[in-house]
């Protein structure tokens, strides 16, 4: 059934995602496609929600409106052990690696294939080595996640991610923290895995211009809406003020640099404790906001 | 005023609202216990952290409470030239209320702020999410076991303080102060009852183990994924449960030995 | 590997543990262990007046325990206590025309049912009545016999104290 609504050649498709946390719409009637094969990001400015997108592709959190179909199956329609098994199939990579804490890096990759596989202890153990090997962290097999640089655990996290030969991952800030060397290396290998798995990849960030090196195709959000899609050369030469200032990074424009309040003047007149209130920004001021209305 | 009752209000309702999620979430644990079976090394690892970690500071303490018991007990009951009871009075007070509850108490200030830390912090790490997006039932393979693990662990742990306790009530009772050690026992063994005083005290300490075991578990899972909010979880978990086992400690005398 | 056999080990020590301190508690510190619940026979006995006597009081012989009482209820036809008493299996040779006693161990002591043989050749069977008894001495009411009966002797036999006060 659901396989007819989404175009052929879509792994992915989000149709008409509404979301909200309390008050705040996150996801305001949004649309996306995300090719077999390719690799598509999502940008956006820090706080337009994009990880809660990859969460609720994975079934961790449900729409208020619309919905998303994975490989041709509408994910919050299944039953929990459907959801668990289109699971296996869905590959994804924290920002902070998520690594078990207590377990080597080696039990950590071979983790999921003991849970979901009844392979011998051998052929895990080569099935590790390989993918440990695709990331090149064999030889960092029997050290304890807290031994690993953020960006070693990042790949860690890849190799298990790619464990259960999935067929898509999707990336959540891959290149947040990393030093240019980790981070070209991560470049190459999310490209590099890409087409030797011939997987399908969603890759959340900010990180425009290794992004842009890699992705086939571009979304970028604001508020809660698709401001802006193409390829990275469409991107680039978006007239769209939003693209623009986002790729280029200027500090302000269409995307303010402040968080919605008041006026500036009324706020520094009227405040209740002028002098000796700590600086406390986004909570008071909502607090503030509630008790007036 | 009409903010305080504002405030009561919320706060009620919050409460209710947290209690209906740690019941759903008890129930999530409890179907998860099956697969921890088919498990058994889960299961060991966490009898280790939770038990084991917790016997030298469960007997050391049973040790020490046991001889002040022996102390106070034989200087309250040798006015009365009853020194000969010694041994009912330690043992009777440890094995009904001492032994479950004080090990309780020690079990969760030791293992369930230990077990809330650890949840909260594979929360705040981002591993349950990961667990999950393997298909990994977080609840299943971490929550259940160490749930177990304190379900079992309880009951032995207060055993274990009932019975170093009442050996250093002897110590110091027939061993510093000149009970007769015959008479130690032999009282006793004839005043205290199988059913309706170590039956009742392991009851008591397997109710306080549950309990122990979903709120640490439970306020680890429902943690704000911050430092703080583990801080503040871990702190909830030591609180509540003092007042719970306190407070089913009082139901369960009354319904046990009420009709005595 | 290793590393999880000492885990092993170490949790096997903390169950054992545990589990003696469990048997330890059942055997040394109860009751359990003086008195096997299977093989006992039952016997009824009626007092007058049964005391502080309770459910699980010992019954005894010679000073020696041999079983308890198992239910205390009050009859209301004759005003007696029927006292029903366990008795261990192994004890099967007492006569039937024992007699039952309330007494206190100690002076605080708690109350327990003695049982003092006498000649007959039959023995006491499950569902025996035991005929001969002997009820509880109520402290209170022998301290108050013992002063009402001082007190008559004083009246009754004035010169007597006299001449003894003047020795």
């Amino acid at each position: 059934m659901d396989i007819f609504n989404s175009s052929q050649d879509s792994l992915v498709s989000v149709h008409n995602l509404t979301f909200s946390r309390g008050e705040k719409k996150i996801f305001d009637d949004i649309s996306l496609e995300f090719e077999r094969g390719k690799i598509t990001a999502i940008m956006g400015p820090s706080g337009t929600g994009k990880t809660t997108l990859l969460k609720i592709i994975g079934g961790q959190l449900f729409p208020n409106r619309g919905n998303v179909i994975v490989n041709g199956r509408n994910v919050h329609n299944l039953k929990r052990d459907e959801l668990y098994t289109l699971r296996r199939r869905m590959g994804m990579l924290f920002q902070s690696g998520a690594l078990l804490t207590d377990m080597t890096v080696f039990d950590n990759v071979a983790y999921p294939l003991r849970e979901h596989s009844h392979l011998p202890e051998s052929m895990i153990r080569s099935l590790v080595l390989m993918k440990l090997e695709a990331v090149g962290l064999r030889g960092a097999r029997d050290l304890m996640p807290n031994e690993l640089s953020g960006g070693m655990a990042r790949r860690v996290a890849l190799a298990r991610a790619i464990a259960l030969d999935p067929m898509m991952i999707m990336y959540d800030e891959p290149f947040t923290g990393q030093d240019p060397i980790s981070m070209g290396a991560l470049v190459l290998l999310i490209k590099s895995l890409n087409t030797t798995l011939n997987l399908t990849s969603i890759i959340v960030s900010h990180d425009v211009h290794e992004t842009a090196a890699i992705a086939d195709y571009i979304y970028v959000l604001s508020e809660g809406k698709v401001v802006g899609q193409g390829t990275p050369q469409e991107i680039q030469q978006s007239s769209s003020e939003w693209v623009q200032q986002f790729m280029n990074g200027a500090a302000d424009g269409p995307v303010h640099f402040h968080y919605p309040a008041k006026e500036y003047m009324d706020d520094l007149l009227h405040s209740e404790k002028p002098l000796f209130s700590r600086h406390r920004p986004s909570n008071d001021r909502t607090a503030k906001r509630r008790r007036y209305s | 005023m009409m903010d305080f009752f504002r405030y009561l209000g919320a706060g009620t309702r919050k409460s209710f609202t947290k209690l209906g999620r740690a019941s759903y979430f008890l129930i999530s644990i409890l179907t998860g216990i099956g697969s921890v079976l088919v498990r058994p090394r889960l299961l060991l690892k966490q009898l280790h952290s939770v038990g084991v970690l917790s016997f030298l500071i469960i007997t050391i303490s049973g040790l020490f409470v046991g001889m002040v018991l022996g102390l106070q007990g034989f200087y309250i009951l040798s006015r009365f030239g009853a020194e000969e009871t010694l041994g009912v009075m330690v043992a009777a007070s440890l094995v009904r209320e001492l032994g479950p509850v004080v090990s309780a108490l020690l079990f969760a200030g030791r293992a369930g702020s230990a077990l809330t830390a650890e949840i909260g912090l594979m929360k705040a790490t981002e591993q349950l999410s990961g667990m999950e997006m393997m298909a990994i039932d977080p609840i299943k393979r971490i929550v259940s076991p160490r749930f177990l693990a304190g379900f079992l662990s309880m009951p032995l742990l207060a055993a274990l303080f009932s019975a170093v306790g009442i050996i250093g009530g002897q110590i110091v009772g027939s061993g510093l102060l000149g009970v007769d050690d015959g008479a130690y026992w032999s009282q006793m063994r004839a005043n205290l009852d199988f059913q309706g005083d170590i039956i009742n005290g392991i009851i008591k300490s397997v109710v306080f183990g549950f309990v122990t075991s979903w709120i640490a578990l439970f306020e680890g899972y429902d943690a704000i994924p911050t430092a703080e909010g583990v801080s503040r979880a871990t702190t909830r978990t030591v609180v509540n449960s003092a007042f719970s086992i306190l407070g089913l400690d009082f139901i369960l005398t009354a319904l046990m030995f009420g009709d005595n | 590997m290793s590393h999880n056999n000492t885990q092993d080990t170490l949790v096997g020590l903390f169950v054992a543990a545990g589990i003696a301190s469990l048997f330890f508690l059942a055997l040394q510190v109860s009751n359990l262990s003086s008195f096997s619940h299977g093989n006992t026979y039952e016997v009824t006995a009626r007092f007058s007046n049964s005391g502080g006597l309770k459910v699980k009081s010992a019954v005894s012989a010679a000073g020696v325990k041999i079983g308890s009482v198992k239910a205390i209820t009050f009859d209301p036809k004759t005003y007696e206590s029927v006292v029903v008493m366990d008795i261990d299996a192994q004890y099967k040779t007492l006569p039937d025309d024992s007699s039952a006693s309330v007494f206190t161990a100690g002076l605080l002591g708690e109350q327990y049912v003695s049982l003092d043989g006498g000649g007959s050749s039959d023995y006491l069977k499950n569902g025996s009545k035991i005929e001969i008894t002997n009820s509880a001495l109520i402290l209170e009411k022998a301290l108050g016999q013992f002063l009402f009966k001082s007190a008559e002797e004083k009246k009754s036999t004035p010169d007597e104290k006299k001449s003894s006060g003047k020795k």
